[in-house]
């Protein structure tokens, strides 16, 4: 129960804080949570990677790479195909086999999976390093539209309901994940296949198969987080272009203490600091220099984990390779 | 369950760590490297055997070359113990970019503020000041991890990005050169410089020795054993009535001064001064090296030489067959992915692949 009053207490913060910000300024306080929401959403999805990884027991510290390679394939292949739509396939194609790799190196290789997430970093960031060529240009982005009906609610409509098509799916997928992880049978199995493998296998769940399936699957949620940045947010793409997103939503995952909606939280909460701080910017209201501000989600998740350190789990399991028998 | 085995496994291993099987797989990995890295090149419509030719003979082929290639590795060397020392005692340090960073800023600092200082006072004190804030910053991971439990793969990445914050902030603004609209210091003193013996970097014999001196420590003495203990067992350290909080913080303090002070060597040694976009990387090359050298203080320098050796040529190689030097960022992924392949490991050693990393927390 003591749980449960400290996060309405905290959902109690976050409202009473929307609410003293809109009563100042709606329209800006309108459009900071839409660009918060926009900035949050990469961040929350790679959480999720995270989160369907390391439920079932495999730690993925690849979640950088794999948003890496896949926001280049995106790129590429809508700049090659002069179509967005193959571009994003590809994209979660090839997302969903860095999630394979991965689960081949950590589950049947019985590699260290902090090496094998490293090797997908440098492997990404050498691949596309690499590939890349200067100044191509894709055809569109995923353009903005309204939701009939729903985005007229004041406030929560321009925020939630005017958005690109993969805005709507990444948070679909993170709602789907949520319900999948605590109602279904497939959720309660990878949680037992991650807290203690070996009563799950004695229950009848092949682990390796099931470390396999998550894992993939992570990998092209990852992807859409990559295609998201390149095909609908920037439109382009660069050289080290996830600038440590997939490192970041790590602390999310811990923050969110590997719930779905935990990071999402822990994910809009980044998301609207940093949009924050960029509109303090524009105001010019106070004269911070722009570092600090790019700093500041940097400092604050520091000092949030410090103070709620001590009270996160991880899966039992995760990090060891499973072998029957031991 | 398995911790006894597996320490068990541990120690012999320890003991016989310059058997032939280990020498082996490094090197059978670089040359299955080259050769993927080749059909890569082959593909691209360029000539694989002018490239690697071009490649290595600029690294090794010259005493030029070969000075070059030892700059570049000793950084490497350095980031690669930093991120050595953490693993042993079972930390994960991603920080040693952010440390390299702030020490390598520091140092700059130290060499333009005390000019005029002879250069057997100054240089040190530029050193043990790039390594001091090296230190510094780790130390915050080290306290939290210790004290909060807060996971140290999530506050040194945090940390990387405030560093390259708040350094830049610096360099662009009190630190930055009189004059001069471009974020960087101003050069640091003559005195402060590291001095080249012929084409070798004295920077270079400072990164081998601290290498055997991190070898001697963790193998033979009291201390390294502790940090050696925590890294493979935190309750069994604790058991036996070691400060597993003090062992954890001073080993990130060890790790961030190493990484500082491949920072300050970098700034002494090379650069002169502080600019952005120098170092970059340095820190998640250490990581590389660190397991390429199977996390053994002295194991890390073929491989810190042979990545310099590298990043050395590959201007040369871009130059003579049109290879995109990044192709080296490859080349070093595809080896970290074969000398870390058990297959190949089981294959050579019948003992267990022993775990370097462990999950989120212990």
């Amino acid at each position: 129960m003591k749980m449960l009053t400290k996060r309405n207490s905290y959902i109690f913060l976050a409202l009473a804080a929307t609410a003293f910000f809109y009563s100042r300024d709606g329209d800006i306080t309108t459009s900071v949570y839409a660009t918060g929401l926009a900035f949050a959403l990469p961040l929350a999805l790679a959480a999720m990677v995270g989160i369907m990884c390391e439920r079932t027991g495999i730690v993925n510290i690849g979640i950088e790479g794999t948003m890496l390679i896949s926001a280049f394939v995106a790129f590429f292949v809508a700049y090659l195909t002069q179509n967005i739509i193959i571009g994003l396939v590809a994209s979660l194609l090839v997302g969903a086999l860095m999630g394979f790799i991965l689960a081949l190196m950590a589950v049947s290789w019985r590699m260290d999976q902090i090496i094998a997430g490293t090797i997908i970093n440098i492997l990404a960031t050498g691949l596309t390093s690499f590939l890349y060529v200067q100044g191509k240009t894709i055809p569109s982005v995923f353009q903005s539209f309204e939701i009939p009906l729903l985005s007229k609610i004041p406030f929560l409509g321009p925020v939630l309901f005017i958005h690109g098509a993969l805005t709507f799916v990444g948070l679909a997928v993170i709602l789907i994940l949520y319900v999948g992880i605590y109602h279904t049978p497939w959720g309660l199995r990878s949680r037992a296949v991650g807290e203690h493998p070996s009563s799950a296998d004695t229950a009848g769940v092949s682990v390796a198969r099931l470390r396999y399936i998550n894992v993939t699957i992570a990998g092209a949620i990852g992807a859409l987080a990559g295609a998201y940045l390149a095909l609908e947010l920037v439109g382009s793409f660069e050289r080290g272009f996830i600038a440590g997103k997939g490192f970041t939503a790590l602390a999310l995952m811990i923050f969110g203490r590997w719930n779905p909606l935990g990071a999402l939280a822990a994910a809009l909460f980044f998301g609207l600091t940093q949009a924050y701080a960029s509109q303090l910017m524009i105001d010019q209201v106070v004269n911070i220099p722009s570092q600090f501000t790019a700093a500041l989600p940097y400092i604050l998740t520091i000092v949030i984990l410090t103070i709620s350190a001590g009270k996160v789990r991880p899966p039992a399991a995760e990090g060891q390779p499973y072998e029957k028998g031991q | 369950m398995s911790d006894t085995k597996s320490i068990k496994s541990d120690l012999d291993n320890s003991k016989k760590k310059f058997d032939v099987g280990s020498w082996l797989i490094p090197v059978i990995a670089v040359l299955v490297a080259l050769f993927i890295g080749a059909i890569l090149i082959k593909i691209q419509g360029f000539d694989p055997v002018v490239a690697y030719r071009s490649l290595f003979k600029s690294a090794f082929g010259s005493v030029e070359g070969l000075g070059v290639t030892l700059a570049k590795a000793t950084p490497l060397v350095l980031a690669g113990l930093a991120v050595a020392v953490g693993l042993r005692a079972g930390l994960f340090n991603i920080g040693a970019q952010g440390q390299l960073l702030s020490g390598a800023l520091a140092a700059a600092w130290a060499g333009v503020t005390f000019d005029g200082l002879p250069g057997y006072i100054h240089i040190p004190v530029a050193l043990i000041i790039g390594a001091f804030f090296g230190s510094l910053v780790a130390a915050i991971s080290g306290f939290l991890k210790a004290y909060r439990g807060v996971h140290e793969v999530i506050t040194t990445i945090m940390l990387n990005s405030i560093v390259m914050a708040i350094a830049d902030y610096l360099a662009s603004g009190r630190l930055r050169e009189p004059g001069q609209f471009l974020t960087r210091t101003s050069e640091i003193s003559e005195n402060a410089r590291l001095p080249f013996f012929g084409s070798i970097p004295s920077g270079f014999f400072i990164a081998v020795i601290l290498g055997v001196f991190f070898w001697w420590i963790l193998g033979r003495t009291t201390s390294g054993f502790r940090i050696e203990t925590v890294g493979r067992n935190r309750h069994a350290a604790w058991y036996s009535g070691i400060s597993v909080k003090r062992t954890v913080v001073s080993a990130m303090i060890i790790s961030g001064g190493i990484a500082g002070l491949g920072g300050a060597v970098e700034t002494l040694g090379i650069t002169y001064r502080y600019e952005p976009a120098f170092n970059l990387g340095l820190g998640f090359d250490g990581i590389t090296i660190a397991l390429l050298g199977r996390v053994h203080p002295i194991g890390i320098i073929p491989g810190a030489i042979l990545i310099g050796g590298m990043r050395a040529g590959a201007a040369n190689m871009q130059f003579d067959a049109g290879v995109a030097p990044e192709i080296v960022d490859l080349l070093m992924a595809l080896i970290l992915l074969f000398v870390t392949a058990p297959l190949i490991t089981r294959f050579f050693k019948n003992s267990s692949n022993k775990s370097m990393t462990s999950g989120w927390g212990n």
